[in-house]
């Protein structure tokens, strides 16, 4: 079933402002309130979150009686591989290394493109960014990322 | 005088070979990663942040002031040279800028971006030096009323100027200002909406925001539309202007200097406006119109004048007072809360020399652009002819590991990719990131002044109107709304808008 609404974006939006204020004040409820003159942590809070909800639903009303834009095409392919590069990216990092982490990062993010071709000019490519990584930001920057994580770890002492 | 002597502290802080080394190093990699297309100044003003954490207070401002002024000119040129402009404030550049191109001229067009810029520059450090004390000295009898006024009237105020609905631009800064609270809250020590992860102890960091929000989601918005960009140029020659173009572009350049300069302090105002401002000005104005929108060399060196004036004009307000008014502030003020100063007037009294110091070496800054891009250019053209596929996606590999880097745990990696998604959602329903991240920065401070004020007026709130100052400020403010919210000024301001 499809609803037919004026201004779907600004329902959306609306719906958004509502349930996040809303989730907000619940979870000032947990925070002392104290007086306007004292105000402990769950006043301001709570203040922003009644504000929020209150935006909220006037866009909600105007989306309902007021004809807006239609939302555009989601890109669910790009965004998809983008976010979840990335989120491979964090649960690889320490576990299994920086350059296991890169490699999943890159291959991931770069397949959400029509253009990219698994060839050797990529490998190539590729090879060149993590050796640039782990020189610029490991030996040089000191940044504490491991460059083969605990998975990994047998496999250090092969390296010379 | 003293506006001599203050420039005499900064001059001497700002030529200290380290800061100078800093500054070359801002500018260039602000330049670098700016005429990257695809990749507006906020996005790279944030990628680049984290390198700038380890640095001492001066030397990371400096450093940073000059990731601005690159990636701002870095955007002109990629707008000369590919129709593909980054970010709002170049888009103007690009209709006259591009057409120049076409026609052969890509080199006078860019001399003359890199001449207004520098022009701008130079008369702005002198007006900063000017205005910034008595506006500072002014902000020192501000009370915790004031101040809070004046935040809200600074936010307001950037909404109202900024593009896009109002209604989702005051959401968007209600939901920054939540998102502010997260983490210990100062002043009882209580845990607020930390869900007791160890992480959010401290607050969301304001970087991790930034580059979900326009990092994450710029690439993702990239990859929706095809890559159609054409490089006009693959070499450019014949880099300065004829006698005939200086003799053209002298009213346009002072100008565009002095509305953007005019433009700049305003909250929300910055290089954008201040660009279409100076734009539509000399479309009035000047006795080649028709030439506009066919290559006049006019509409690139007036708008061009106009964004780096607006540009460094929007630290006044940044410095003396600690308002952010746009995103690339709220990014300044975050890094300036890091290096552990408090933004406000008191940066200017209690630590002149990183006061001047960072003023007069936005002028070096400036200097630096102009000696610097004019050879480089040949540089410039290679990086922007990257073909986007491989460019995202080692932008990601950056955004991840600068990401990582703030406190070495991928808690942080992991909530950038949430930032990414819910940016992104929101962008499709017409909410932009920029207010959130306003509000995002401004939240802790609101807070804490509201406290205060309410604390000292036992908690009547009607402290906020007694007090005049802050009466007038919240005034203007409410007047600002409802003006927007007429349909006559309303309209007005769409139109204002259409052409970006």
């Amino acid at each position: 079933m499809r609803l037919h609404v004026a201004g779907p974006k600004d329902v959306w939006a609306g719906l958004i402002y509502i349930a996040f204020g809303g989730l907000m004040f619940w979870g000032a409820l947990g925070y002392r309130l104290g007086t306007a003159g004292r105000m402990g942590p769950g006043y301001f809070p709570r203040v922003l979150a009644v504000i929020l909800v209150a935006i909220g639903v006037v866009a909600l009303v105007r989306g309902l009686i007021v004809r807006g834009e239609r939302i555009d095409g989601i890109a669910w392919k790009p965004l998809a591989l983008i976010l979840a590069s990335s989120v491979l990216f964090g649960l690889l990092l320490e576990r299994a290394g920086l350059v296991v982490a890169l490699v999943a990062l890159v291959l991931v993010s770069a397949s959400a493109s029509k253009e990219f071709r698994f060839d050797p000019k990529a490998v190539a490519g590729l090879v060149a960014l993590i050796g640039f990584c782990v020189a610029a930001f490991v030996k040089g920057l000191g940044v504490p990322m491991p460059i083969l994580g605990t998975w990994l770890e047998p496999l250090a002492v092969l390296a010379p | 005088m003293d506006i001599l002597t203050n420039l005499a502290i900064g001059f001497s802080t700002a030529l200290s070979l380290t800061n100078l080394a800093y500054c070359f190093v801002g500018v260039f990699l602000g330049t670098a990663v700016g005429v990257l297309p695809g990749l507006g100044v906020p996005a790279t003003v944030a990628m680049l942040l984290p390198a700038t954490f380890a640095l001492p207070p001066v030397s990371a401002l400096i450093m940073l002031a000059g990731i601005f002024y690159g990636a701002q000119y870095g955007g002109s040129t990629t707008s000369i040279l590919v129709n593909l402009p980054g970010e709002t404030s170049s888009v103007i550049t690009a209709l006259d800028g591009h057409q120049m191109a076409r026609q052969g001229k890509a080199g006078r067009a860019l001399a003359t971006a890199a001449i207004a810029s520098f022009f701008a520059g130079t008369v702005c450090t002198l007006l900063m030096a000017m205005f910034a004390p008595p506006l500072g000295a002014m902000a020192l009898e501000f009370g915790p009323a004031e101040y809070f006024s004046l935040m809200v009237l600074g936010l307001v105020a950037s909404i109202v100027l900024a593009s896009g609905s109002i209604l989702h631009a005051l959401g968007m800064v209600v939901i920054g200002l939540l998102l502010g609270l997260v983490g210990t809250d100062v002043n009882s020590g209580a845990q607020r909406y930390s869900l007791g992860i160890a992480e959010l102890t401290d607050g969301i960091n304001f970087v991790v925001i930034a580059m979900g929000m326009f990092g994450l989601g710029e690439i993702v918005a990239n990859l929706e539309t095809a890559d159609t960009r054409e490089l006009m140029i693959k070499k450019v020659s014949g880099l300065w202007p004829t006698r005939e173009d200086w003799r053209r572009i002298r009213a346009p350049i002072l100008r565009g200097t002095l509305l953007g300069s005019v433009l700049g302090l305003l909250p929300g105002g910055g290089a954008a406006l201040a660009s279409f401002g100076a734009y539509a000005l000399e479309k009035k104005v000047s006795r080649n119109r028709a030439e506009f929108g066919h290559g006049a060399i006019e509409g690139v060196a007036a708008p061009e004048a106009a964004n780096n004036a607006g540009a460094q004009m929007s630290f006044v307000p940044m410095l003396t007072l600690g308002i952010p008014s746009n995103p690339v502030m709220a990014l300044m003020i975050g890094a300036m809360v890091i290096q552990g100063i408090q933004p406000g007037p008191g940066v200017m009294t209690e630590q002149p020399t990183l006061f001047w110091g960072v003023v007069v070496s936005m002028w070096i800054g400036n200097l630096m652009l102009l000696v610097l891009n004019l050879p480089l250019i040949g540089l410039w053209v290679k990086m922007i002819s990257v073909p986007y596929h491989l460019l995202y996606p080692t932008i990601l590999v950056f955004c991840a590991i600068g990401v990582f880097s703030l406190s070495n745990t991928t808690f942080d990696v992991q909530l950038m990719v949430l930032f990414g998604l819910v940016g992104y959602v929101l962008k499709k329903l017409g909410c932009e990131p920029a207010p959130m991240l306003l509000g995002f920065i401004l939240g802790p401070m609101m807070e804490e002044y509201l406290r205060r004020a309410l604390l000292l007026s036992m908690g009547d709130p009607t402290t906020l109107i007694t007090s005049p100052i802050s009466a007038v400020m919240l005034a203007l403010a409410a007047i600002l709304l409802v003006l927007v919210l007429l349909p006559s000024f309303g309209s007005t301001r769409r139109e204002a808008f259409q052409d970006e």
